[in-house]
């Protein structure tokens, strides 16, 4: 089991990138959905944002499992840059003018809520699209080193 | 939920995070004591939903959101399932290192049901 089979695999570090993206998907998408159900009313713009950011993280995560083809890579880095003007433009907003946000979001205060995760995790996602571009033909990566 | 219960979970699924982590970047794969641990923390979890369902009726009821705190305790009683088929699929170090994080995030996630149940007013 020392070995991994030829057709494509994803790096170990791009798995647990995954497994990142699908836990954040998991906390913005059942937090928006308590919120919305809940309390739409109080503060739509915040809860309405937790919901898009929920569909990003949802769409970031799918798409960074199957970034090995073109087109889900192009999905994965626009999701993901999305997410990143995301984090920076609420985080601000939510300091500068927090009347707008007066109920959290996941990217309230730069992800404060959230140990940083979402201002930490696009810079990860980026690095990791950057170095890892979907080649013409399917690449037997390093995955010694994954599986070491 | 019962807080020296939580206190409990947070502690044993801290601890699986931290052994899975190193063990993982020790290079180890899935092993049974890696899988156990997360096997643990969610024999732990379901007792968990088991409090959570009868509190209420024993005079032990949440302050806050209902909603809030079992989208919170379904999402962490899956997450061990999802890491440990992941892991099962996938026998590499970075299962093992996973299994880890997610471990931190079920210990981060008890903690948020444990505010939401006994201080968050709704």
């Amino acid at each position: 089991m020392s070995t991994t089979e030829t057709r494509t695999r994803m790096t170990g570090i791009g798995r647990v990138l995954v497994i990142v993206y699908a836990v954040m998907a998991l906390a913005a998408t059942g937090r928006s959905f308590v919120q919305i159900v809940r309390k739409f009313d109080e503060a739509p713009l915040a809860y309405s944002l937790s919901a898009v950011a929920a569909v990003v993280y949802i769409v970031a995560t799918l798409a960074l499992v199957f970034a090995r083809r073109r087109g889900w890579y192009t999905v994965a880095w626009a999701a993901i840059v999305f997410e990143l003007i995301g984090v920076l433009v609420v985080g601000v907003l939510s300091l500068a003018i927090p009347e707008l946000f007066q109920h959290d979001s996941v990217w309230s205060v730069f992800g404060r809520g959230y140990l940083f995760i979402p201002l930490v995790l696009p810079l990860f996602g980026i690095w990791w699209l950057r170095t890892h571009r979907p080649s013409a033909a399917p690449a037997v990566q390093s995955s010694q080193k994954a599986t070491a | 939920m019962i807080l020296w219960f939580t206190l409990i979970q947070i502690a044993v699924a801290s601890a699986a995070g931290l052994f899975c982590v190193i063990v993982g970047l020790m290079g180890r794969r899935p092993s049974d004591f890696t899988v156990g641990a997360l096997a643990l923390v969610e024999l732990l979890l379901i007792v968990q939903v088991v409090i959570a369902i009868i509190a209420p009726f024993a005079g032990n009821p949440p302050t806050g959101d209902l909603l809030e705190f079992w989208v919170y305790l379904v999402s962490a009683v899956l997450v061990p399932i999802g890491g440990v088929t992941w892991a099962l699929l996938e026998r590499s170090r970075w299962s093992t290192v996973i299994l880890g994080l997610l471990g931190f995030a079920v210990a981060i996630m008890l903690w948020r049901m444990e505010v939401i149940w006994t201080i968050q007013v709704v």
